[in-house]
């Protein structure tokens, strides 16, 4: 149940977007696609909703086989990072499309319509036009019409790339919010691993048209399948001839058992974050070390750009990947 | 609006603006207006001597049926046109886009040759077999009216094409999404985002459509009363020294016109923001 996706691949021209996907996407759920621009995501998705068509494989929807399924018949909710509003409907009219068109009696389009948009926080703005909301308030607006159908499965295609950071984090959080309510299965794209970790329940890392590993966002995070996963899913440096996320990096200005010592060449505040770049003096790792660590931290240890210091991994860390 | 600068007025604004206004006169106000003003220097005489004459009259009555069904044909032609042009890839769509302004380039003169060649009664390639099957194209209403929608089909397409490349294909792949099939996504998402653009085109089909002249003087063989149309009269009119008469077709032509255009721009939204 949930999404059957089996042996899709799908080329545009020269260019390979998908190449073999098998994945099972489970019911109830929320998934995120998480990978970088142009690596196939997206379009996986549209192959999905019907609104692109794969060169060969099949889909099956919640045990219904929708290959050859037009996207008008498939009943899934799509969100659209540009909102895709109905420009000439008001807000009302938007979330009442899907039901129209299925030609439900009004009595009861109207009832559906006002619970939608009592649980996106739309109620009062009914009667505006979609020119006449934020975008955060847009997004929220497809999401409701998504719902309206009553879709097997919803998916938004990087839903809050178009909004501002703040709005985002928002959004963010209302959408996990609701699918706790909801429970209908959901995939959602995304190149920000921030939002899918915080989100998801399971994580799909997608790159160059490969799945590169599936899994909760604790397994990705704590035991990447890959280079590219661990550095994909946040910084990553190399201490020794270790790949270790700079703040698992122990930085202390006296010498003791350390994987490797040097300068701080580089000093980067970023609110109460701060980011060091350590050179080496060790000849056979010669790169430069990123130490992340707080400034209260920082402040303790009374650290200094051109300080010596000596770097070791932090007690339960875990070195992510030894190469 | 984002495009007007907000400038100090110097010598140089008000000398532009002279030029501007200047030109529009010289071109169009004072020509136009002296149409009006010979058209009123004897009261209604002129008028309605015109309006009695059943020469004019009818040729109105049949420039107007002309008019109606060219911008109908325009209209749906016009539409069917840009959605192929815009939504759809396909070999020789450059050619298509190409030929659609042909018609703006071609002498109207030329059309109507081209149309009498294809379908005249006697010699046209078209023209015998279809006048045997009882259907009289050139020195007929359909030839005008086919005349008329030749040279007036650019106008439609051309109004239309930019919007549904603006309005791009988001919003109706959310229909389908939402289970609109086809022809729901045209009628409830795609028409009523370029309603605006298809108004304007068919007011300026039409207000094309009453002014032709050439094409329809080829196609029509311009016969009183039968195939002769508004403008012809007024040329005939004013040869044969009847300028009252021709003054006031003259004045009646132009009045729908501008009618029209006066309608579309007080109908259509000020405020034209788009929803992103």
């Amino acid at each position: 149940m949930g999404i059957e996706i089996r042996g899709v691949n799908k080329n545009f021209g020269d260019f390979v977007a998908l190449q073999d996907i098998d994945l099972s996407i489970p019911s109830g759920q929320l998934t995120a696609l998480l990978g970088p621009s142009g690596g196939g995501k997206s379009t996986l998705l549209r192959i999905i909703a019907g609104l692109e068509s794969s060169d060969s494989g099949t889909i099956e929807i919640e045990g219904l086989d929708a290959t050859g399924l037009p996207a008008q018949k498939r009943n899934v909710g799509f969100v659209f990072q540009h909102y895709a509003a109905f420009k000439h409907m008001t807000v009302e009219k938007n979330v009442a499309f899907g039901l129209e068109i299925r030609k439900k009696p009004k009595a009861e389009v109207k009832k559906r319509v006002a619970e939608l948009l009592k649980l996106v926080h739309l109620e009062q703005f009914s009667h505006r036009l979609p020119s006449q909301l934020s975008g955060g308030q847009r997004q929220r607006m497809a999401l409701a019409r998504a719902l309206a159908i009553e879709p097997s499965v919803l998916l938004l295609d990087e839903p809050f790339g178009a909004l501002d950071a703040k709005v985002r984090k928002e959004l963010r959080e209302w959408l996990r919010r609701l699918h706790d309510e909801v429970h209908v299965t959901t995939v959602f794209v995304t190149h920000d691993q921030e939002e899918a970790l915080e989100v998801s329940d399971s994580l799909v890392v997608i790159n160059e048209g490969r799945i590169e590993q599936i899994g909760t966002p604790d397994d990705l995070y704590d035991r990447p399948a890959s280079e590219f996963v661990l550095s994909f899913l946040g910084p990553v440096t190399r201490l020794g001839d270790k790949l270790i996320r700079p703040h698992d990096i122990d930085i202390t200005r006296y010498e003791h058992a350390a994987t490797a010592s040097g300068r701080i060449t580089r000093w980067t505040r970023v609110g109460f974050e701060i980011r060091l770049e350590v050179t080496p003096d060790d000849v056979l790792h010669p790169d430069p070390v990123q130490v992340i660590l707080t400034r209260t931290e920082a402040t303790a240890l009374q650290l200094h750009e051109g300080d010596m210091v000596w770097l070791r991994p932090r007690a339960g860390a875990e070195a992510a990947l030894a190469r | 609006m984002a495009s007007r600068l907000a400038q100090p007025r110097t010598t140089g604004t008000y000398v532009r603006r002279l030029l501007v206004v200047g030109y529009l006169f010289l071109l169009v106000i004072w020509p136009v207006a002296l149409v009006v003003q010979k058209t009123f220097e004897g009261g209604l005489d002129n008028l309605q001597t015109a309006l009695s004459d059943a020469v004019v009259t009818d040729a109105l009555q049949l420039t107007v049926v002309v008019a109606l069904w060219a911008v109908a044909i325009n209209t749906v032609f016009g539409v069917g046109i840009s959605l192929l042009l815009v939504r759809y890839e396909f070999p020789g769509r450059g050619v298509l886009s190409a030929l659609i302004d042909l018609p703006l380039s071609v002498s109207p003169v030329v059309v109507g040759l081209a149309l009498l060649l294809a379908y005249g009664g006697t010699n046209g390639t078209f023209g015998p077999a279809l006048e045997d099957a009882g259907l009289q194209i050139a020195f007929a209403t359909p030839g005008i009216i086919m005349a008329t929608a030749f040279v007036s089909l650019p106008l439609v397409i051309r109004e239309i094409v930019p919007v549904l490349h603006e309005i791009g294909t988001e919003q109706e792949q959310a229909a389908k999404s939402l289970g609109a099939g086809a022809w729901p996504t045209f009628w409830r998402i795609t028409l009523p985002s370029i309603k605006w653009a298809l108004v304007y085109g068919v007011v300026l089909s039409l207000a094309r459509a009453l002014g032709e002249f050439g094409a329809v003087k080829i196609v029509s063989g311009n016969v009183a009363q039968q195939t002769q149309t508004a403008t012809l009269v007024v040329e005939q009119k004013y040869q044969d020294f009847e300028q009252g008469s021709a003054y006031a077709t003259s004045f009646l032509l132009a009045l729908i016109a501008v009618a029209a255009l006066v309608v579309v721009t007080i109908l259509r939204p000020k405020d034209d923001t788009d929803g992103d």
